[in-house]
C-alpha cells in the first residue's frame, strides 16, 4: 500500500469510528444531557462526513468550475447533501463513508492486480556488463548498450539485449518469456534473447540490439498496448457509461419534483386526499432521487469488465501466449474455424527417415547402410536424411554396445571395428544421377539402386506395388535384388495431436489444414492428428482464397457471423493470412520480429498446446466479465425500481453502488490472482 | 516526437477523461493515456513539445488534481 493510500485509509476509519459511535448515541439515546431534537445531531454528523468526504466535496465544485460535471463527486455530493436536506443524517454520512471506503478498496485491488501483472511480466534485466577493449568492465544500465559490444552475462543475471553468444556455454531460463519451464542449451554462435535467466555458465555475449529493440522492450510495449485493443464487452461499458449516468441524474431530478408536483396538483383538484400527499410529502421523493443518484455510478463496470481483460492478457503472457488486444481475447473465446499451415505449426518441419522397412531375409542395418553407401558424399536432401538417419543407427547401437554387460562379453576390437565403420562407411566408385528418379551407385563393386519404383523397373528390378502415402518412398536394390524401402517424412509434433482433441472438446468444430506440400503428404498428417479437413498444393495467396472461403462460410446474410477464424502460421511467409484471418496466431516467434509485427496473438515457442490453453483463458476472462456485467446491471436496476416505490432505502443504495463494485473487482481479480486455474 | 512517461492517475474513468481534453490541445498529435499500466504517452510538434506537455499536464490537474506525470 502506498502512503496515500494508508493515510486515506486511516482518515477513514477515524470517520468511521466517529460515526458509529454518533450512530448509537442518537439511536439509543444513552447520553441524556444531549438533546432530543435531532437537528442538535447535525453539526455532529458533519464532523465524519466532511473527515472523509471533503475531498468528493472539493472535487464536485472543481467539476462544476471546469464545466464537467456528471462525475461521481457530483453524484455523491447531492445525493449526501440531499439526505441531510431530507433529515437523514445518518444515511448522508454512511453513503459518504461507504462511498470513500469502495473507492479505497478499488485503487487497493487495482494496485494490486497492476502488482501482480508486473511480476508476471518481470523480465526486464536491470543491469549490462560491457566489456571494453582495454578488458575494463562497465556495469551500465540496459538502456546504455550499443549494439556490437561484448556484454558478460553471469550465472544467475537476465540476459540484457538479444546477441549472439561468442563464448562460453550455458543453460539458460526462458520461462518467464515462453511459459517452457525446461531450460534451453546456448553455446558459441548460437542466438540468444534478452530476458532469458543465464544457468550456471558464464557468457560472454555480443549485442545485436539495442535494448529498446530487443525482445523484451517488445513484449512489455505489446502487453502493456493490449488493454488499448478494448473489447466488444469494454466498448459496450464505455457507451453504456456515457449514457447510464446522465439517465438516472434526470430521472432522479424528475423523481424528486413530478411526483410532488401532480400529488400537490391532485389535492387542489380533489384528485388526491390530502391525507395521501400527507403520506407522501415533497421530502421522501426527494430522500428517493437521492437514492438513484447513489447507484447512478457505473464504476462497478468501469473498473471491472477492463480488469477482467487486463488480467485474462496477463495470464496468457504467463504461459508465454503475448495477445495484443482484449478483442483478440474475446474473439478467441468464440472460435468455431482453427486453420493451421503443416510445416512448423502441426509439423517438426524437419523431415527425417520415419520408417525402414527390409524385404524378407533382409535386416533393417544391411537396408539402411546399402542405402548409407549408395547416398554417401551425396547433397541431395533425401540423401542427407538417409545418411544422419545411418549414423543415429551407428550411434544407438554402439550406444547400446556400450552397456556393462556387453563391455564384459564383447572384445575390444570388436567396439572399435563398429566404431571404425560408422566412420568410414565406404564412397561410392561411381554414381549416376537419374533426375526425379534417384539414383545408381557402383560401391565396392555392386550395382546399388536408390529412389523411385520407376527407376528399379527400368533396370529391370521387381518390385511390390506401392500405396500412395505421406511419406517420400525411396526404395533400395542392390545388385539386381530389392532389398527393401525407406520413408521419409516431416515428423508430426508430439504436442500436436493431443492439442487438436482439446481444442475439439472445447467446441471448435473444424479444424483446418493448409499447405503447399503434395495432397498425400497432407492427406496422412490430417489423418494422423485427426483434422476435419485438409488441403494440399497450395500456394501462398491460395491459402489466403481458403482463408476467405471458409469465412464466409460463417458469415449469415449480410454482416452478422456466428463464429471466428484463427489461423495459425509460423509468421515467416504468411503475413497475408495472418492478417486475414480474426486471429492471426504466430507460432515459435521468440526472437522473431516480423512475427511478433504481424500476427494478433504470438506464441513464443512453437508448442501446439498452448492454443487450448489461450481458448480456455479467453472463454474464462469472458466468462468474468459477462458476469460483472449482468451481476452489477441486475443489482443497479432493482435498487432503481425498488427505490423509486420507496422499497429500497439508501442503505441498499450504497451496497448497490460500493457493494456491487468490491464484489465485481474481487470476481475480476480471479483471473491474476489464481491463473493455475485455468 | 513521441515520448513516454511513468504518470499517476487514479481512476479509470479520469484517465479517460483526460486522454480526451488532451487530445483537444493544439498540437497534440496523439495521445495515451494507460490507466492499467499508469504510463502516459505523448505525441506532439516537436519544436513546442514541451510547451504542450506542460498544457496537458496543467489540463489533467484540473480533471482530477491527483494526476501527475514522472520525470517532468
Amino acid at each position: 500500500m502506498s502512503e496515500k493510500l494508508i493515510r486515506e485509509r486511516n482518515k477513514l476509519l477515524l470517520s468511521v469510528i466517529l460515526f458509529l459511535i454518533l450512530l448509537i448515541v442518537e439511536k439509543t439515546g444513552i447520553l441524556p444531557f444531549l438533546p432530543e431534537h435531532s437537528l442538535w445531531y447535525l453539526p455532529l454528523y458533519l464532523i465524519p462526513y466532511f473527515l472523509s468526504g471533503l475531498s468528493v466535496v472539493k472535487e464536485c465544485f472543481l467539476g462544476i468550475k471546469n464545466r464537467r460535471p456528471f462525475d461521481e463527486a457530483l453524484l455523491m455530493t447531492v445525493a449526501t447533501l440531499g439526505a441531510f436536506l431530507s433529515g437523514e443524517f445518518a444515511e448522508a454520512v454512511a453513503v459518504m463513508v461507504f462511498y470513500q471506503m469502495g473507492e479505497l478498496f478499488q485503487s487497493y485491488a487495482v494496485g494490486k492486480s497492476r502488482k501482480s501483472i508486473k511480476e508476471l511480466m518481470d523480465i526486464v534485466p536491470e543491469l549490462a556488463h560491457i566489456e571494453r577493449e582495454d578488458g575494463t568492465v562497465d556495469t551500465v544500465d540496459p538502456d546504455e548498450v550499443e549494439v556490437g559490444d561484448m556484454l558478460l552475462v553471469k550465472p544467475g543475471e537476465r540476459v540484457p539485449v538479444d546477441g549472439i553468444v561468442r563464448q562460453g556455454e550455458s543453460m539458460v531460463n526462458t520461462a518467464a518469456l515462453t511459459g517452457e519451464s525446461v531450460p534451453r542449451e546456448v553455446f558459441p554462435g548460437e542466438k540468444i534473447i534478452s530476458g532469458c535467466i543465464n544457468g550456471e555458465g558464464m557468457l560472454r555475449v555480443e549485442a545485436l540490439k539495442a535494448f529498446e529493440d530487443s525482445t523484451v522492450s517488445k513484449i512489455l510495449e505489446l502487453v502493456e498496448e493490449a488493454s488499448e485493443k478494448k473489447s466488444k464487452a469494454e466498448n459496450f461499458i464505455t457507451k453504456f457509461a456515457r449514457i447510464y449516468t446522465p439517465i438516472v441524474v434526470y430521472s432522479a431530478l424528475a423523481l424528486a419534483i413530478l411526483p410532488s408536483l401532480g400529488l400537490f396538483l391532485g389535492t387542489k383538484i380533489g384528485l388526491v386526499s390530502p391525507e395521501f400527499f400527507a403520506a407522501h410529502p415533497p421530502l421522501t421523493w426527494l430522500y428517493r432521487a437521492c437514492t438513484f443518484l447513489v447507484v447512478s455510478c457505473p464504476c462497478a463496470l468501469v473498473i471491472s469488465v477492463p480488469l477482467s481483460f487486463f488480467g485474462g492478457i496477463g495470464a496468457a503472457s504467463r504461459e508465454g501466449v503475448l495477445v495484443k488486444g482484449s478483442n483478440y481475447l474475446e474473439l478467441v473465446s468464440k472460435l468455431k474455424v482453427v486453420v493451421s499451415d503443416k510445416t512448423g505449426t502441426l509439423t517438426k518441419g524437419n523431415f527425417a527417415v520415419q520408417e525402414i522397412e527390409p524385404w524378407e531375409g533382409i535386416s533393417k542395418e544391411d537396408l539402411l547402410r546399402t542405402a548409407a553407401m549408395a547416398e554417401n558424399g551425396s547433397t541431395h536432401p533425401i540423401g542427407l536424411f538417409i545418411l544422419s538417419a545411418y549414423k543415429k543407427w551407428m550411434e544407438d547401437s554402439s550406444k547400446a554396445n556400450a552397456s556393462p554387460e556387453d563391455v564384459v562379453v564383447e572384445s575390444d576390437p570388436m567396439k572399435h571395428s563398429s566404431g571404425k565403420e560408422s566412420n568410414s562407411l565406404p564412397f561410392p566408385e561411381n554414381t549416376e544421377n537419374r533426375s526425379g528418379a534417384g539414383l545408381i551407385s557402383i560401391v565396392e563393386g555392386c550395382k546399388i539402386l536408390v529412389g523411385k519404383a520407376k527407376l528399379l523397373e527400368e533396370e529391370g528390378i521387381s518390385v511390390p506395388q506401392q500405396e500412395k502415402g505421406a511419406a517420400t518412398i525411396c526404395l533400395v536394390a542392390k545388385d539386381g535384388q530389392y532389398l527393401g524401402r525407406i520413408l521419409i517424412a516431416d515428423e508430426v509434433k508430439e504436442s500436436s495431436k493431443e492439442a487438436v482433441s482439446k481444442m475439439k472438446q472445447q467446441g471448435i468444430e473444424n479444424v483446418v489444414m493448409l499447405t503447399g506440400d503434395s495432397t498425400p503428404v497432407a492427406e496422412a498428417v490430417g489423418r494422423e492428428l485427426n483434422l476435419d479437413s485438409v488441403y494440399g498444393e497450395l500456394l501462398p495467396a491460395q491459402k489466403v482464397e481458403k482463408v476467405e472461403e471458409i469465412l464466409s462460410s460463417l458469415t449469415e446474410e449480410g454482416e452478422k457471423r456466428n463464429g471466428y477464424l484463427a489461423f495459425i502460421g509460423d509468421g515467416i511467409n504468411d503475413a497475408p493470412v495472418l492478417s486475414r484471418a480474426d486471429v492471426g496466431i504466430a507460432m515459435g516467434a521468440m526472437g522473431s520480429d516480423a512475427a511478433i509485427e504481424a500476427a494478433d496473438v504470438v506464441i513464443m515457442d512453437d508448442d501446439l498446446s498452448r492454443i487450448p490453453t489461450l481458448i480456455a483463458i479467453g472463454k474464462k476472462t469472458m466468462r468474468i466479465a459477462m458476469q460483472n456485467i449482468v451481476f452489477a446491471l441486475t443489482v443497479k436496476f432493482l435498487v432503481l425500481i425498488l427505490s423509486a416505490v420507496g422499497l429500497a432505502n439508501m442503505w441498499a443504495a450504497v451496497f448497490g453502488d460500493v457493494g456491487v463494485t468490491v464484489i465485481c473487482i474481487i470476481n475480476a481479480m480471479r483471473l491474476i490472482q489464481n491463473p493455475k486455474s485455468i | 516526437m513521441k515520448k513516454k512517461f511513468e504518470c499517476e492517475i487514479d481512476c479509470a474513468n479520469c484517465a479517460a477523461k483526460i486522454q480526451e481534453a488532451i487530445g483537444k490541445i493544439p498540437g497534440v498529435q496523439s495521445v495515451k493515456l494507460n490507466f492499467m499500466m499508469q504510463k502516459f504517452t505523448l505525441e506532439a510538434e516537436d519544436d513546442r513539445f514541451e510547451e504542450i506537455l506542460q498544457e496537458a499536464i496543467r489540463i489533467g490537474k484540473t480533471i482530477e488534481p491527483d494526476f501527475a506525470v514522472k520525470g517532468v
